[in-house]
């Protein structure tokens, strides 16, 4: 053959190189899309089998308020009514980003438009030591100052939703934070520069400009913490007081689905109903921030559509 | 003059939210330090821990720390990086990519008992691993990878696509383009996310109790061979971590100094992850600076 | 790219290295309760300086984790807080008992709430609801602060069968360690819980029950009745390493030593034997 030909029609080193690059990466992402598929997998498969096996109504699970999947009521049915535990989840989740948001937006704005110089030597490092600190370092100084502090505070025993929503705001900031660094770092140069030259302040720039594009991204961010939020389980356990009560107040004692999950799952037999039972919570976690998930998604196309 | 009386007031108000959260971080270290500081000496460092009398150290827990974060990032670097440069530069935007994405970020809510329980009985029962480092390692990997993909694919999008072009232009392949010229761009983003994620690792306690064990056997630091059970470098050897050390000794610990050497090794822990963070710092802007014009 | 390869390589090697030398030596996995990991751990450490070559691995993880993993035969010893009759789920005629060690709980107070004894029904009343109030036990003007351990721990389990006798719990918070229940209580006001009898110290108060101190000699003729067995289970007759394993333990020397110093009560100094129903009997009729 032409050897001019042949050497056209061969693949050259680059795309050789291109095609072996492309597999590497695609073995990369399939084996973490197997490791997630078989965790799925393996959480529903256990999840579900409470309510298969077991014979358990899907809607006493998620509307009765007793949890002792051990003992059976007087209809011979066992106990597992896990709507304290999904109050408790959202009652942390929801507050914890009402009260770490403005922080971190405040935060992220100082960081980007105010003083980037002091943010990047002194609020960067300090938010990513935040993120360095163990669950369980945050588990005991709630325990030992933030719990006693809200019973010196508010009576009671000091264990309750507040304590959680105390540890998790600290705990989440980090990622609020960061995330919404980023969203207003990729806002444009000119915009901002655009609504400086037509007289606005700083602050009605960063206000009215700035953070209303960055607005999608932000949103993100706050619904990634409140994910984080929602699935924190060492440092939330010790603090909210594990009761299996509905909390009428933010300082009586509830539990979150975590709290419940993590405690319990090494005193119980595996295949047991009081295993799977808390296997369900798990499934429940999933969909819950597949939810979150679904919504981070559905605020990004939101901020496109811009 | 109103705006300029808000713009005033909105600086002095952003002024002390940083200020308040440098307030609640200092304090958090002061408190921990405080607390812990005084319990540390050159013999609390390097002794084995005790399991029911005064006097124990955590050395072995400390050399487990950093050796299973080394095996962890070891394995999931990678990993994370070939995940991300598919995400972020092969992936076709279709419905696929998206379930992928959503999947991977839901693995990364899940609470770390579960990904440790699913580590039991996947690591150490299915691959008979036992407890041992290695199962702790791929523990920590699927806790880790989530973040550290999502971490790489942003990083790697912020890279403007003039770079891309111009690497296309000199007749670079994709892969090359991505490995010699965005990457090398991307590299603080990328150091600061596995500074994060090693951090995550470091104080990671729910994912290694079912994994990595809770128990500590001796060391002979004069062994250096792999395959030795009592080798410091035996991967399939049970390893407490000194944030499984800490949780331990909160739960059932019953030395009469339990409260001094827990917060003794909380002093530790974050002094470690205070010195990595400033280590990779440093390292990633000299990495950064060889490998850019920059 | 290269980059990425070299690392690739390299976590295979690490584990393919990593399985080559899995088997050195001889070695047993014993899983369980966090109650007795500590004496298991610090009686393996013995025996393995005695005995060079042998490995064993001690870990928690919970009685539910012990007996299941041992009914799967997934690992040599199974500890468990309880009778393996006890747990649902569990096939006890397949594993076989060792009791290696007792285990005294007491009920502990915040040392404010002003009582020092209470009759087994006052007690079972606080832990069902019944009483709200310390003062109506003779103590201080003080709500009641009931902190339970999580469902299914074995020290809960043998609380209320001892007790409860049968009866629910009132819903209260829950912690699943030690520990932790200790904390809380000694900070708490007006906290009540239970824990073994090496966890008691300064910061909590032992409560008296009929009159009978919490004390390991009470416990051995039975005065003291909430106790429970430390049982190391295996499946089927244990053989080689893990046989000589537990006769160490079982053996009179580590009963003495180890196990009392450990704050256990040994086996040996039960002047009564306990079965799964919880009849008693005089040891050696």
């Amino acid at each position: 053959m032409d050897p001019i030909r042949e050497a056209m029609l061969r693949p050259s080193r680059s795309a050789k190189i291109e095609r072996r690059g492309r597999l590497i990466s695609l073995v990369c992402i399939s084996l973490i899309v197997l490791v997630v598929l078989a965790i799925f997998f393996f959480v529903a498969s256990r999840g579900l089998a409470t309510f298969f096996e077991n014979k358990v109504n899907l809607w006493a699970f998620l509307s009765k308020t007793t949890w002792a999947p051990a003992v059976t009521d007087a209809h011979g049915a066992p106990q597992v009514g896990a709507l304290p535990m999904i109050v408790g989840s959202f009652g942390v989740t929801f507050l914890s980003a009402i009260i770490a948001t403005p922080f971190a937006v405040g935060a992220a704005i100082f960081m980007t438009e105010i003083s980037p110089n002091l943010g990047k030597k002194i609020l960067q490092p300090v938010i990513e030591l935040l993120v360095g600190i163990p669950s369980v370092v945050y588990g005991f100084i709630g325990l030992s100052v933030v719990v006693p502090f809200i019973r010196g505070l508010f009576g009671g025993t000091g264990f309750g939703i507040l304590a959680g929503t105390f540890v998790l705001f600290v705990m989440i900031l980090p990622t609020v934070t960061s995330m919404t660094v980023d969203a207003l770092k990729a806002v444009p140069r000119h915009y901002r520069e655009a609504s400086l030259a037509l007289g606005g302040t700083r602050w009605q720039t960063i206000s009215r400009v700035v953070v209303r594009a960055a607005m999608p991204g932000i949103l993100t961010g706050i619904v990634f913490g409140m994910a984080r939020a929602f699935g924190e389980a060492l440092a939330v356990q010790m603090v909210i007081g594990n009761a299996a009560l509905l909390p009428h107040n933010l300082i009586s004692p509830a539990s979150t689905l975590t709290s419940v999950l993590t405690s319990g799952i090494g005193n119980t037999v595996m295949g047991s109903l009081e295993n799977n039972a808390l296997w369900s919570l798990a499934l429940l976690l999933l969909l819950m921030s597949l939810a979150f998930n679904l919504l981070i998604r559905w605020i990004g196309k939101k901020g496109e559509m811009k | 003059m109103a705006p300029k009386k808000v713009d005033k007031l909105a600086t002095v108000v952003l002024y002390t939210i940083a200020g308040v959260i440098i307030v609640i971080l200092a304090s958090l270290l002061g408190y921990i330090l405080v607390q812990g500081v005084p319990h540390i000496s050159w013999h609390f460092l390097t002794s084995p821990a005790k399991s029911f009398e005064a006097g124990g150290g955590i050395g072995i827990q400390l050399f487990n720390s950093f050796y299973l974060l080394l095996l962890s990032m070891l394995i999931s670097v990678p990993l994370a990086l070939g995940a991300g440069i598919y995400l972020a530069e092969y992936a076709k935007k279709n419905w696929l990519t998206d379930v992928i994405r959503t999947a991977i970020e839901i693995l990364s809510s899940l609470p770390s008992v579960v990904v440790g329980l699913f580590g039991f009985l996947v690591f150490v029962l299915q691959f008979q691993f036992g407890f041992s480092i290695l199962s702790g390692a791929l523990a920590l990997t699927m806790f880790n990878l989530p973040l550290l993909t999502r971490n790489v694919e942003d990083s790697l999008r912020q890279v403007s696509f003039m770079q891309r072009e111009a690497g296309l232009a000199l007749g670079l392949s994709r892969w090359e383009t991505v490995i010699h010229v965005v990457i090398p761009e991307a590299l603080p983003g990328i150091i600061t996310g596995m500074i994060l994620g090693a951090g995550r690792v470091f104080g990671e306690a729910a994912a290694l109790i079912y994994t990595a064990g809770q128990s500590a056997p001796a060391l002979d630091f004069t062994n250096w061979n792999p395959l030795n059970i009592a080798s410091p470098l035996n991967p399939f050897r049970p390893a407490e971590t000194l944030a499984v050390h800490i949780w331990k000794i909160n739960s059932e610990g019953i030395q009469p100094d339990a409260a001094a050497v827990s917060a003794g090794a909380s002093a530790v822990l974050i002094i470690a992850v205070l010195l990595f963070n400033l280590v990779a710092r440093y390292v990633g802007n000299r990495i950064y600076k060889k490998m850019t014009a920059a | 790219m290269k980059k990425i390869l070299g690392f690739l390589a390299v976590a295979a090697v690490t584990l393919l290295a990593g399985c080559g030398g899995g088997d050195n030596g001889e070695s047993i996995t014993a899983v369980g309760s966090s109650a007795l990991q500590p004496l298991v751990e610090a009686a393996a450490e013995q025996y393995q300086t005695e005995h060079l070559g042998v490995f064993i691995n001690v870990q928690g993880g919970g009685t539910g984790t012990g007996l299941s993993q041992i009914q799967q035969g997934a690992v040599e010893i199974g500890n468990s807080d309880l009778f393996a009759e006890e747990k649902p789920g569990i096939d006890a005629k397949k594993l076989v008992d060792h009791r290696v060690a007792v285990v005294g709980i007491t009920p502990i107070a915040n040392p404010g709430v002003g009582v020092k004894n209470l009759t087994v029904v006052q007690l079972r009343r606080l832990f069902t609801g019944e009483i709200t109030n310390w003062k109506q036990v003779g103590g201080k003007d003080l709500p009641v602060v009931v902190v339970n351990r999580a469902q299914g721990s074995g020290t809960r389990s043998t609380f209320e069968k001892w007790v409860l006798q049968d009866r629910q719990p009132i819903a209260a918070q829950e912690q699943d360690s030690t520990g932790m229940v200790r904390s809380i209580v000694a900070s708490t006001p007006g906290a009540v819980s239970y824990v073994a009898f090496s966890y008691v110290d300064a910061t909590v108060r032992a409560l008296a029950l009929n009159g009978v101190t919490p004390t390991d000699a009470h416990v051995t003729t039975n005065e003291w009745p909430i106790w429970s067995y430390e049982h190391m289970y295996t499946r089927g007759q244990p053989t080689g390493l893990t046989k000589a394993f537990l006769s160490y333990i079982l053996a009179p020397a580590t009963q003495q030593r180890l196990v009392a110093k450990m704050g256990y009560i040994p086996v040996t100094a039960m002047q009564v034997e306990r079965d799964a129903d919880g009849n008693v009997v005089k040891r050696g009729e």
